[in-house]
């Protein structure tokens, strides 16, 4: 990646103020104090390592939760996506998020915290396994379940990378030069990733979950105003919110609407997408860490209000920047290009950048989530219950997380297009093992074959419909469309096989013994 | 559960599904009007509707919250 300066790049680039990286520079200061301190309370268990021995309150619970599911698909991918496709991507994924995530939470997360605190629980294979009598099944789900969360680190390392890039676009003239107007002088994103991969490691080897939680409760706070923050600056300087808005009704009216960008059939299946949140494994890990179920109150509450207070500042700057005629390289940098050119302090930039790529780093859960689930759902069953130590558990947990970071690193280095489009397909696919999860829980009759046929019949679906929608456009070096079919979201067709599959074959073979049910529905 | 509470749930899950119903704002598709001068219509619709969701899980939690799950996750904390 290394560039030759041109000259005259260099020395037409204008003077930027650097008191914005030093001010992301404490942040990240921050971060490795609180692995810091979260390490002074880590108990030498793996219990506490994986679960933080079931001690978290409402309020950070709800700020972790929060964080882990507000990553740089909501930041830069909703930004972008507005960029391109106008307000309906609020409508699309914000506001339905909002009643179906604390649905979830409601039904699935509250009865899994439950199951996982009575039986012994940390990873989601391990309940599935025990539910349905079947190590075979947990076997398949592990790597099903890595293969989606590893995009979904990906995207919060391309969504950090661009982010940066676009935010120090000329600060490095001579060091950073391209040949290109949008990345001259901007630190690349491959560097930015190297130190972001640096930061997470360092604070959740300090604490594990626990550090995860503390960094992802600052996080949230600190990416919630910075939302704010970067909203007003940017329409201070546009003249105001009504001269930010009436520039796009002038320009791009059609951004405005959703009429002629969003189908009827679309959008109604759009709202599958949230249940996502169901089969997410670093969740089913946060939900682990709540002191009591009471604790989720908070959570059901303001989960909705806060995902407003994220997602609409991020969709009004989108549209902003169509408005002004903002020229960016990638969707994916345009909230980054929006805070530098219309943010003028730099420290308050510096701040509200912070907050941006706050959001982004809270993929640390998902890292954290991998590296339990290699421990609890491959390596001790293979050295067999008991054989390990605590600091083995530990040890192995961590060596996974660094071969992951390794691959979502070397993966970022060829992003896609555009963040959001790929965050969408890591959920279509969890939203897919939803039917399974709520049979679990739920439904008596659901049996070991059926559980099987659901994830099998996901698996070829969802294959089939990524192939078809992302990859052979990109094969063909065309830029990939709203992969509908008849006018429907994939995510609708692979829950709906899905859940056919499950309870058809569910309905045709023996139901679990009496033993498991009994454990399951006293 | 107490049938009080199992009845009043059932309700719950009712207004539930009627707010769903909602998210579906079909007569504000093509309307680009300004709310307050800066916000299109369709957003300020959804941003209602995320603020709305938050009262509706704080109404559901006082009649239907279910106290039992705790208990039965209370009776028998597995040892790790």
């Amino acid at each position: 990646m290394n560039v030759q300066v041109p000259a005259q790049a260099a020395a037409l680039a204008p003077t930027i103020s650097h008191l914005p990286l030093y001010v992301i520079g404490a942040y990240l200061l921050v971060l490795i104090g609180l692995g810091l301190a979260s390490m002074r309370s880590f108990r030498g268990t793996s219990k506490d390592y994986f679960t933080a021995s079931h001690s978290v309150g409402p309020v950070l619970l709800l700020l972790s939760v929060f964080g882990t599911t507000m990553t740089a698909f909501a930041m830069v991918g909703s930004t972008g996506k507005s960029f391109e496709q106008g307000i309906g991507v609020y409508t699309l994924m914000a506001s339905s998020s909002g009643i179906v995530h604390s649905l979830v939470f409601f039904l699935v997360g509250i009865k899994l915290w439950a199951i996982g605190k009575r039986h012994g629980f940390v990873t989601q294979v391990q309940f599935f396994r025990d539910r349905f009598e079947s190590g075979a099944l947990g076997t398949l789900l592990f790597p099903i379940l890595v293969l989606l969360v590893i995009p979904y680190v990906v995207t919060g390392f391309i969504g950090a990378g661009t982010f940066v890039q676009g935010a120090t676009r000329g600060m490095f003239p001579v060091a950073f030069a391209t040949s290109v107007p949008a990345t001259n002088g901007a630190i690349p994103p491959w560097l930015t990733v190297l130190i972001v991969c640096f930061v997470v490691l360092f604070y959740i080897f300090q604490g594990g979950v626990r550090g995860a939680v503390w960094a992802n409760a600052f996080q949230t706070i600190l990416f919630l105003i910075a939302g704010v923050a970067a909203l007003w600056m940017i329409a201070r300087s546009l003249g105001g919110l009504d001269a930010a808005s009436a520039a796009v009704l002038a320009k791009r009216p059609e951004l405005l609407a959703r009429q002629g960008k969003i189908g009827h059939g679309e959008f109604l299946s759009y709202m599958l997408v949230p249940l996502s949140v169901g089969m997410f494994p670093h969740l089913f890990q946060n939900w682990l860490t709540a002191k009591s179920a009471k604790s989720f109150r908070v959570v059901l509450i303001f989960h909705p209000i806060f995902i407003l207070v994220v997602w609409m500042p991020c969709v009004l700057i989108g549209v902003w920047a169509a408005g002004q005629g903002l020229q960016a390289a990638s969707p994916n940098a345009v909230l980054g290009m929006m805070m530098t050119k219309y943010v003028s302090d730099p420290i308050v930039r510096g701040l509200v950048q912070a907050g941006t790529i706050a959001a982004i780093m809270s993929m640390d859960s998902q890292i954290m989530a991998l590296g339990t689930m290699f421990t609890e759902d491959v390596v001790v069953p293979l050295a067999g219950k008991g054989k390990l130590s605590d600091r083995a558990q530990v040890m192995w947990s961590r060596v996974f997380i660094l071969a992951i970071m390794a691959l979502a690193f070397w993966l970022a280095l060829y992003p896609p297009p555009n963040v959001f489009d790929l965050g969408v397909w890591c959920f279509s696919g969890f939203a897919g093992l939803f039917p399974l999860v709520v049979a679990a829980i739920y439904w008596k009759r659901v049996t070991t074959a059926g559980a099987f046929a659901s994830v099998l019949a996901m698996l070829i679906v969802w294959s089939v419909l990524f192939y078809r929608g992302l990859i052979q456009p990109a094969l063909e070096g065309k830029k990939p469309e709203e992969p509908l079919v008849l006018g429907l979201m994939p995510v609708a067709w692979v829950v709906l096989a899905a859940g056919v599959a499950l309870v058809g074959v569910s309905l045709a073979t023996r139901p679990p013994s009496e033993a498991t049910l009994k454990k399951y529905f006293a | 559960m107490s049938g009080g509470r199992a009845s009043r749930g059932r309700w719950m899950w009712g207004v539930v599904a009627v707010f769903a119903f909602l998210h579906w704002d079909f007569w504000l598709w093509d309307d680009k009007t300004l709310w307050f001068g800066f916000l299109p219509a369709g957003l300020g619709y959804h941003a209602l509707y995320s603020l709305c969701a938050g009262g509706l899980w704080l109404l559901f939690i006082r009649v239907a919250w279910p106290a039992h799950v705790e208990e039965w996750a209370s009776e028998r904390e597995a040892p790790r």
